[in-house]
C-alpha cells in the first residue's frame, strides 16, 4: 500500500464527511456521554431519521455492515477533547495508517509478517466508520477504562500465573491464542469491537429475531426478541446468551452467562454486557454498549462503535478447516526442541 | 374368478404404492397451506431437527457397534431405514471403491470428527437442530453443529464466487415450496458417517414445503456426474423444537477436537 494513496483515502473520506455534513458532521451531531435516545441522533437535516421497518414492523437494521474504525477504545495519551477537528482527526488516521503500511512494504520494519494491503489488514483499503471522536469509550467521560478493582487484579494475576504453569505459547496447541486456534475472534462479542481486519457483519431479521452474522469464523448470534428469561446459569458460552427487545427503534440487547474462557478486557465471567443499536441514517448505525462487571471494574464503562454500512456479500470464513499455522507452528517448535537436543548432546560428547 | 384377480392386482398395487411411500414418507400432507409471512410467502421460520438416523448412514443399514470400544452402547449406531429414494446411492465403480475405504477408514477421515464444516445436505439432519431466519432478500440456515452457516440469496444471486464447504445457495418460492439451489462446493464434506462423499461437482437442490404446522418436508435432488451415474434423490420430514424456550445453541467443537488433531505436536515432557 502506498502512502500516498493513503493520504488520499483519508482526505477522502473526512473531505466527505465536512463537505455534505453526512458521516462526519453526524457524529459530532450525536450527542455527549449519557446514552443517545434515537431521536435525538438528528440526521444532517435537523430532522429525526425514521428507519425502513420490515413487514413485521421492526425498524430495518438488515444489510451489510462493518465497525472497522481508526478509532481506539481508549482516549490516547495527552489528548484530552473528547472530538478532533477535522484535520486532527485526518492526521490521526493518516498516522495509524502508517504503521500498517509499515507492516507492509518490504524493508520497512525487520519482519513483515503479512502483506496488509493483500489480506485487508491496512483498513483503510476498506469501508471503515469514519468519526472524529478520540476515543471509542464515552463514559468514563475521560475516555479511559476504569481501573480495575482488586478483584480483577487478583483474578489477572491467577490467569497469568495458569498461563505461566501452563507452559511455552508453543508447547500445546491450548496454550496459543484463541483466534489463532480458530474458536472465536475478536469481532464476535458482545460487545462487537473491531477485529482489526474483515470486520463485517450481515444483520438479518425475522419475526420475532434478529441475527448478526461475524464474518470472522461464520460466528452468528441469534437474539430472541420475545422477552424470554435468560437461560439458566448452568449453560454458558463463548459469546453469552443474549436476550433483546426494542426501546422505540434502539435494540437493547442484555447479554450474561459467558464462560469466562476469553475474557472481554480482562472481565469475569459474570460480566453483562448491555448493547444498543439504534439506525440513525441509511448507511450507520449507532452502536454502544455498556459493561457491567462488579468483579472487575467499581463501575459501569459505555463505549459507542457505530457500523457503517457496506457491500456484501460476506463469504464463507472456514477457518478451523484449513488451520495450518497451528500444526506447522507446533512442529516448527518441535523441530526446534530436537535440534537444539542433538546440539547438546553433540556438545556433551 | 375375476373378482379374485381384481382383489390381487389390487393388493400388489396398494404394496407397491406402501412400497414407494416407505420410500417416499414425507410425502406432503395434500392441500396444506402454511401460515403467511407479512410479505405473503409460507412461513417456515422456526427451530428445526431431523429425527432418524442418516447421519449415521443415507442408505439402509442394520444396527452397529460403536467405532470407538469404550463408548460401547453409547457410541453404537442405530438401525436405519434408509431416506434415499430406490435404497442405494448410485455410485460409479471408481467411487464405490472411495466410498468403502472412506467407510473402513472413517474414524481417521469423517470431517464431523475433526469438526469441520458439514457441507450440505449433511447438516439438515445431522442430530443438532438449525434455525431459519426467513427475510425477504436472505434466509438464513444457523446450525448448532459447529455454527455452521448458510446464506440461502433470494435476491442478488450470483454464481458461486469460490468452493466452499456449506456451497452458495440461490432460493426462489415454489408456491408451497422454498427450492434452494447449491453449487459451488468443495469436495472434502460427506453425506453421513459411512463415508457416503461427493466432489466438487456437487449440486444440489433442496425443496423445504411446511406439511404442517410443526414439521417440514425436506426433499433433496443430488447430481454429482463424477461419484454417481445418476442423479438420486433423498427426503425425510424436518420436526420443529417446539419446546417455548428453543434456541440454537454453542456447539463450537473447534477445542473440543484439538487434542485429537494436534496432541501428537504437544512439548513432550523433558526426559
Amino acid at each position: 500500500m502506498n502512502r500516498r494513496s493513503l493520504v488520499s483515502i483519508g482526505a477522502l473520506v473526512l473531505g466527505v464527511g465536512v463537505l455534505s455534513a453526512s458521516l462526519v458532521a453526524q457524529q459530532v451531531a450525536t450527542p455527549l456521554a449519557k446514552p443517545a435516545p434515537a431521536a435525538k441522533a438528528a440526521a444532517p437535516t435537523g430532522k429525526p431519521y425514521t428507519p425502513p421497518t420490515t413487514p413485521d414492523g421492526q425498524p430495518d437494521l438488515q444489510g451489510f455492515w462493518t465497525n472497522s474504525t481508526y478509532v481506539p477504545l481508549e482516549r490516547p495519551q495527552g489528548v484530552t477533547k473528547e472530538y478532533y477537528t477535522p484535520a486532527e482527526a485526518e492526521a490521526a488516521i493518516n498516522a495509524a495508517a502508517d504503521r500498517e503500511a509499515e507492516q507492509t512494504e518490504p524493508g520497512t520494519t525487520a519482519d513483515v509478517h503479512y502483506d496488509f494491503s493483500q489480506f485487508g489488514l491496512d483498513r483503510s483499503q476498506s469501508k471503515f466508520a469514519a468519526s472524529l471522536r478520540t476515543s471509542l469509550i464515552i463514559d468514563p467521560p475521560d475516555g479511559k477504562m476504569p481501573p480495575v478493582n482488586a478483584q480483577g487484579q487478583k483474578r489477572a494475576a491467577d490467569r497469568a500465573a495458569a498461563r505461566k504453569q501452563a507452559g511455552g505459547q508453543y508447547d500445546s496447541v491450548q496454550n496459543m491464542p484463541i483466534g489463532s486456534r480458530c474458536i472465536i475472534m475478536g469481532g464476535s462479542g458482545p460487545p462487537m469491537m473491531n477485529a482489526g481486519y474483515n470486520a463485517n457483519y450481515q444483520i438479518v431479521q425475522a419475526p420475532g429475531y434478529v441475527m448478526i452474522l461475524t464474518e470472522m469464523i461464520h460466528d452468528a448470534r441469534i437474539i430472541p426478541l420475545d422477552n424470554r428469561a435468560q437461560a439458566s446459569q448452568g449453560v454458558r458460552q463463548w459469546t453469552g446468551l443474549s436476550r433483546g427487545r426494542w426501546e422505540g427503534n434502539t435494540l437493547v440487547v442484555e447479554t450474561t452467562n459467558f464462560n469466562g474462557k476469553n475474557p472481554f478486557r480482562g472481565a469475569s465471567e459474570n460480566l453483562k454486557v448491555t448493547e444498543r443499536f439504534t439506525r440513525t441514517a441509511d448507511d450507520m448505525i449507532d452502536y454502544k454498549f455498556t459493561v457491567e462487571d462488579p468483579a472487575t471494574w467499581d463501575r459501569a464503562w459505555t463505549a459507542e462503535a457505530p457500523l457503517a454500512k457496506t457491500d456484501g456479500p460476506i463469504f464463507e470464513f472456514a477457518c478451523h478447516e484449513t488451520n495450518y499455522g497451528i500444526p506447522n507452528i507446533l512442529a516448527g517448535a518441535r523441530a526446534e526442541e530436537k535440534a537444539k537436543a542433538e546440539q547438546a548432546k553433540k556438545g556433551s560428547n | 374368478m375375476r373378482n379374485r384377480f381384481i382383489t390381487r392386482v389390487t393388493v400388489a398395487a396398494v404394496a407397491t404404492c406402501i412400497a414407494t411411500a416407505v420410500a417416499l414418507v414425507t410425502a406432503q400432507t395434500p392441500g396444506y397451506r402454511a401460515p403467511r409471512d407479512k410479505d405473503g410467502k409460507p412461513n417456515l421460520n422456526g427451530i428445526w431437527q431431523a429425527i432418524n438416523s442418516a447421519n449415521y448412514d443415507i442408505e439402509a443399514h442394520s444396527a452397529a457397534p460403536s467405532p470407538v470400544l469404550e463408548l460401547g452402547a453409547a457410541g453404537a449406531v442405530p438401525a436405519g431405514l434408509g431416506v434415499i429414494e430406490g435404497g442405494t446411492l448410485p455410485y460409479n465403480p471408481e467411487a464405490l471403491k472411495k466410498r468403502n475405504e472412506n467407510r473402513a477408514n472413517r474414524l481417521k477421515l469423517d470431517p464431523e470428527i475433526k469438526c469441520y464444516l458439514p457441507g450440505v445436505p449433511r447438516a439438515t439432519y445431522m442430530p443438532y437442530p438449525f434455525q431459519i431466519i426467513q427475510s425477504q432478500k436472505h434466509i438464513m440456515l444457523v446450525h448448532e453443529y459447529a455454527g455452521a452457516v448458510r446464506t440461502i440469496y433470494m435476491a442478488d444471486q450470483t454464481e458461486a464466487p469460490a468452493d466452499s464447504w456449506m456451497g452458495w445457495s440461490n432460493g426462489r418460492w415454489e408456491g408451497e415450496t422454498l427450492v434452494v439451489d447449491t453449487k459451488g462446493f468443495n469436495d472434502l464434506s460427506w453425506f453421513d458417517r459411512s463415508g457416503n462423499f461427493h466432489s466438487d461437482a456437487l449440486h444440489v437442490v433442496e425443496r423445504f414445503t411446511a406439511r404442517s404446522a410443526d414439521t417440514l418436508n425436506y426433499e433433496v435432488t443430488v447430481e454429482d456426474p463424477k461419484v454417481f451415474t445418476r442423479p438420486w434423490k433423498m427426503s425425510m420430514p424436518l420436526y420443529r423444537r417446539v419446546e417455548a424456550n428453543a434456541q440454537i445453541l454453542e456447539f463450537r467443537c473447534v477445542e473440543f477436537v484439538e487434542d485429537l488433531l494436534y496432541g501428537h505436536l504437544r512439548k513432550q515432557p523433558s526426559q
